[in-house]
């Protein structure tokens, strides 16, 4: 009918631009280019089923983030790290530490180091290190999309930033391999 | 605030979270604290570069249109009398016998002129001594020298390690309206590829599929309001090569 029509079209509109992005989040998470393609079309059809119940002027960025990441943790991959998940959070942030000078050298690391520095982190910490840096999310936008605290987001950001650095030092194990 | 209480907010900082009075006493103390600067040097050029190491995988372009297939618009059912249904077909069979072969034509006549006139315009191309306005095999020269220039901008394809060349580009014309004609060179044979904003009389050419015209190979598709088009007399893998490029440049 003309409303499952305009709604279609509407959809289409908004989410076909997050094509690329999502695609290649679901890549980071799954570590594998045929799980990211089923990850990726899954949310697609998903999404377009329940965009009925979506609220406009509510943030379709985040909701359709937030689709694939459940469909990701509901898939066998993500089974395993989304067990981890709660007990981490349950844990005080780290305290802050400057690492200076060292924390320079990182910061000049290498596209590959970085690049395998993300491959070997915890997936809770790799996803939320992609949405902020790579996605450009803000915390609440992560919020909205992980369904977290707004305090969650910051501490475990910390957290996950501080094991980044940790795998970008030279004398990590495989970082620099 | 101590130095140890600006220390846990350098995220917040860094991530442009800050709320604007707190971030400018944060500025001020930065100017005096060189364990502070540093570090928060140190965090924002490592986000910048996991922002670029990040963004590392790109879909496949046939995949992506499998998806955009799947979710298209689809034409809605609904109850229809018998005899609606009948008029409804008596309507299609005058249309089809009266109309149709007069819209085809028309359609393909409109066709083959403008593949006619996009070859003309890589044939003199070819034949110049001037055959860009903006010589350089580097991207980021070419894609700036248009903006001011078209009234849209366009991402080209990372080309290193490839086969293809980037020559120069060129504003062109096409049905009086101004777009770019980028030129390639992939082994001896030359290739134009021209962007146009899409407009009803271009949605009619044909999309993904190679054409030819006077033996040259021509291919257009169109993505993101922008209708591209290649023309070379390249082979049909090159083409297809090519045009998969740009579109994973244009996501």
């Amino acid at each position: 009918m003309a409303w499952d029509r305009d709604k279609a079209q509407e959809f289409e509109q908004l989410a076909m631009p997050l094509f690329g992005p999502l695609y290649n989040l679901a890549h980071w998470l799954t570590q594998d280019r045929t799980e990211a393609e089923d990850l990726v079309q899954e949310t697609f059809a998903k999404a377009l089923k329940g965009f009925g119940s979506f609220q406009p002027g509510t943030n379709f960025r985040a909701w359709m983030y937030r689709i694939l990441r459940n469909t990701f943790l509901t898939s066998r991959t993500g089974l395993k790290a989304a067990a981890s998940l709660e007990d981490d959070d349950a844990q005080t942030p780290p305290p802050a530490t400057t690492d200076t000078p060292e924390s320079i050298l990182l910061a000049r690391a290498d596209h590959d180091s970085i690049q395998r520095a993300l491959q070997r982190l915890p997936v809770a910490y790799r996803e939320i290190i992609l949405l902020c840096d790579v996605e450009e999310m803000s915390y609440r936008e992560i919020a909205e999309a992980l369904r977290v605290p707004m305090g969650t987001v910051m501490s475990r950001l910390a957290r996950a930033r501080k094991a980044m650095r940790g795998l970008l030092r030279p004398n990590a194990t495989g970082a620099h391999s | 605030m101590t130095c140890e209480q600006w220390q846990e907010k350098i995220d917040a900082y860094v991530d442009a979270e800050m709320p604007e009075a707190e971030a400018r006493d944060f500025q001020a103390h930065l100017q005096t604290c060189t364990a502070c600067s540093s570090e928060a040097l140190a965090r924002s050029e490592l986000k910048r570069s996991v922002h670029l190491a990040g963004k590392q995988f790109v879909p496949d372009p046939e995949f992506r249109r499998r998806v955009q297939t799947s979710i298209a618009p689809r034409r809605g059912t609904r109850p229809v009398t018998l005899w609606a249904l009948a008029a409804g077909f008596i309507g299609i069979a005058v249309l089809l016998i009266v109309v149709g072969p007069l819209m085809l034509r028309r359609q393909a006549q409109q066709q083959q002129r403008l593949l006619g006139e996009l070859t003309d315009l890589h044939v003199s191309t070819l034949a110049s001594s001037n055959r860009v306005d903006v010589l350089s095999s580097d991207k980021h020269t070419v894609k700036p020298w248009f903006q001011g220039k078209l009234p849209f901008t366009f991402n080209l394809p990372e080309l290193q390690g490839t086969p293809f060349e980037l020559v120069g580009g060129k504003v062109s014309y096409l049905d009086q309206s101004p777009g770019a004609q980028l030129l390639f060179t992939v082994r001896q044979h030359v290739l134009s590829v021209f962007i146009f904003k899409d407009s009803p009389e271009l949605d009619r050419m044909r999309s993904g599929e190679v054409m030819h015209e006077l033996s040259f190979n021509i291919e257009s598709w169109t993505q993101g309001g922008l209708r591209y088009f290649i023309v070379t007399d390249a082979g049909r893998s090159d083409v297809d090569d090519l045009r998969a490029r740009f579109i994973a440049a244009a996501q």
